[in-house]
């Protein structure tokens, strides 16, 4: 992981002006209340998912400090947490982050030809992004669904016992709705609540 | 053998309402353990079940909570472990997403029990959909009156929250857990003190997995002493298996305890058996940590007794010929598989997941993947296989965690059972270039 973050512009300010919503801060002060009194650090990964969500799919810099501030910790306990957990992005991606699960049960189950097809298709290697912004392609350990092996998600989805005819349908479906939500997908927000 | 306790009424449309789940006697338990018992007694039935922990080390869960400190005046929490991230493993997932009251009412009974007043669960960032379940789930609970002030007017008072990690293996372990959910990094903390003393926040603390939280409404229905005569030996109760891998028919089965491995492999009521009618090879019997074993150690023990899905049956024969039920993530490797490529695979898994605390662990895991990358390429060589041998012993036991032994049994085991693939790639690295796992072919559109 170290090579990725140090290249990464983590200690690099933009100076941009960051803020949640008035609702959104409502929702996390709610999140804070499920802690005991001087413990809302323990609301720091919640949070950061909010604002991932909200302030343009990864966190930066600016992101992090606004976060800090919020809870009333330094920023470096932020940032520590940010770089621990793979599920923070440190580094912009598209707006479909497509993750593929490529551990043992889902390897010997055909997840390597899935990850192979995905590559050759988005034209991009794993770890990148496509340049029309659309799809970034990450590999990920075990999403919790061997039983459905192989399996990928996509943002908040899961899609289950993949071929690569689906891997077709999948993405030609996600492109055809470029800026649709689907009704299902819920936001961090709505399901944290 | 079928039994169901946690996954009971599983089929019921909308059993993951709260008023579905009420009409087929969901949360009768809270009424006996809140009025007509003491935690005590409610603790002592755990312990007359010999209910053991389900998320993989099989501890007695009675015995864990008389653990927890009573006397020292702080808070007391019970947390629940959802963060299941086992490689194998999916059932916890399964039972939150169909029937999350089942895990609700067993929390609240055990919190009870434990004297808690605010307890959490954990579930992993990957499961967004599980969080959205799980918070509806408590909302109908507490507008039903059973969480929150005076719980069904017996004076006892209960706060649940959900908790939502972020992609980390290691926070499975219960004190990495713990960290993580003071808003840290997940690394673990030496023991002791262990979280019975001091968890979450510095006060006395239980962690219970989710499929053994399940358990605790039943026992509290039907009595400690009937749940243990379920099962076989000291391994009572149910198991939900998650089978996957080269089967016919993958998921979550519960299971009496005691079930032959042969049948749960062939039954058409379980696995159904080995996909395309393939040879079975191997078994990781308990999620990726636990030692692999060929055919013929997985259905019988080295004195030719058959094996049975038991705590017990499974680890018999220690390390040398037997393994572990762990936390019941059953991958089942056909004829074809390539254990060289899984073991680098997992030993890839155990690298990217070490929190880095422990540099036996932090550097042993990353030589692991190093050195069976090299074999698997082509590039090994025969004194590779004892430097793995020689690199996991001294990862396992040398550790705060776990996670160290968890990455060196695989490792350790693969060789130790299957030499023969690691000599053949490095003494054939022309012909190992085309082995791959999975074979996905495009379906043809025109036929």
């Amino acid at each position: 992981m170290s090579e990725k973050h140090f290249k990464h512009k983590l200690y690099v300010k933009e100076n941009k002006a960051v803020a949640f919503s008035p609702t959104t801060l409502e929702k996390i002060n709610t999140i804070i209340s499920h802690y005991p009194e001087g413990q809302q650090k323990s609301a720091l990964i919640p949070v950061l998912h909010i604002a991932q969500e909200e302030m343009g799919g990864s966190l930066n810099v600016d992101i992090m400090e606004y976060v800090a501030s919020l809870l009333s910790i330094t920023p470096i306990e932020v940032f520590e947490v940010a770089t621990f957990y793979s599920q923070f992005y440190l580094e912009p991606v598209g707006k479909y982050v497509i993750e593929v699960c490529q551990t043992g049960p889902c390897a010997i189950c055909g997840g390597e030809d899935i990850m192979a097809y995905l590559e050759e298709k988005l034209e991009i290697k794993v770890g990148e992004t496509t340049s029309d912004g659309l799809f970034s392609l990450k590999a990920v350990e075990c999403l919790g669904a061997c039983g459905s092996a192989p399996v990928m998600q996509v943002n908040t989805e899961f899609y289950e016992f993949l071929d690569l005819t689906k891997i077709d349908t999948i993405l030609a479906e996600l492109r055809s709705k470029k800026e649709l939500k689907k009704p299902e997908e819920q936001t961090w927000k709505e399901r944290l609540s | 053998m079928e039994r169901k306790i946690v996954l009971e009424h599983i089929d019921v449309e909308g059993i993951q309402h709260l008023d579905v789940y009420r009409q087929h006697g969901g949360y009768l338990s809270l009424k006996k353990a809140l009025k007509s018992m003491t935690p005590d007694e409610v603790v002592t039935e755990v312990k007359t079940a010999g209910l053991r922990g389900r998320g993989g080390a099989g501890f007695p869960t009675g015995m864990k909570w008389s653990f927890i400190d009573k006397k020292s005046g702080n808070p007391r929490y019970l947390i629940c472990n959802a963060d299941e991230s086992e490689p194998g493993t999916f059932k916890d997932r399964y039972l939150m997403q169909h029937i999350p009251h089942r895990l609700i009412e067993g929390m609240i009974c055990a919190a009870y029990a434990l004297g808690a007043n605010k307890a959490y669960i954990y579930v992993r960032g990957e499961f967004k959909a599980v969080i959205g379940i799980l918070n509806t789930a408590i909302k109908e609970a507490y507008a039903a009156g059973l969480l929150g002030k005076n719980i069904l007017g017996s004076g006892f008072d209960l706060d649940l929250h959900v908790h939502s990690g972020a992609g980390a293996y290691i926070c499975g372990e219960e004190t990495a857990l713990i960290e993580s959910l003071e808003g840290k990094r997940g690394n673990p903390r030496l023991k002791p003190p262990f979280p019975a003393i001091k968890g979450l926040y510095q006060c006395p603390t239980v962690v219970n997995n989710v499929e053994t939280l399940a358990n605790i409404g039943w026992i509290v229905n039907n009595g400690g002493e009937e749940y243990a005569k379920i099962g076989i030996g000291r391994s009572t109760g149910t198991k939900l298996i998650s089978a996957c891998g080269n089967i016919n028919k993958p998921g979550v089965y519960e299971i009496e305890l005691g079930l032959p491995v042969h049948e749960f492999i062939y039954s058409n009521d379980y696995c159904g058996g080995i996909k395309g009618g393939k040879e079975l090879k191997a078994v990781v019997p308990g999620g990726s940590s636990v030692p692999i074993l060929p055919k013929e150690l997985i259905l019988k023990t080295i004195e030719g007794v058959d094996r049975l899905m038991s705590y017990e049956s499974l680890s018999e024969g220690g390390f040398i010929s037997g393994s572990m039920l762990g936390s019941g993530g059953f991958i089942v490797f056909d004829e074809d598989a390539c254990i060289v490529r899984n073991t680098y695979n997992f030993s890839r898994f155990y690298h990217h997941e070490s929190c880095g605390q422990c540099s036996p662990c932090r550097e042993g895991t990353s030589w692991m993947e190093s050195v069976l990358h090299r074999i698997e390429n082509g590039q090994g060589k025969t004194k590779d296989i004892d430097l793995l041998v020689s690199i996991a012993s001294k990862i396992e036991g040398n550790t705060i965690c776990p996670l160290g032994d968890a990455a060196s049994w695989p490792v350790a085991a693969a060789i130790r059972h299957f030499r023969h693939e690691f000599e053949f790639h490095v003494n054939h690295p022309e012909l190992i270039k085309n082995i791959k796992h999975g074979n996905l072919e495009k379906l043809d559109v025109k036929n």
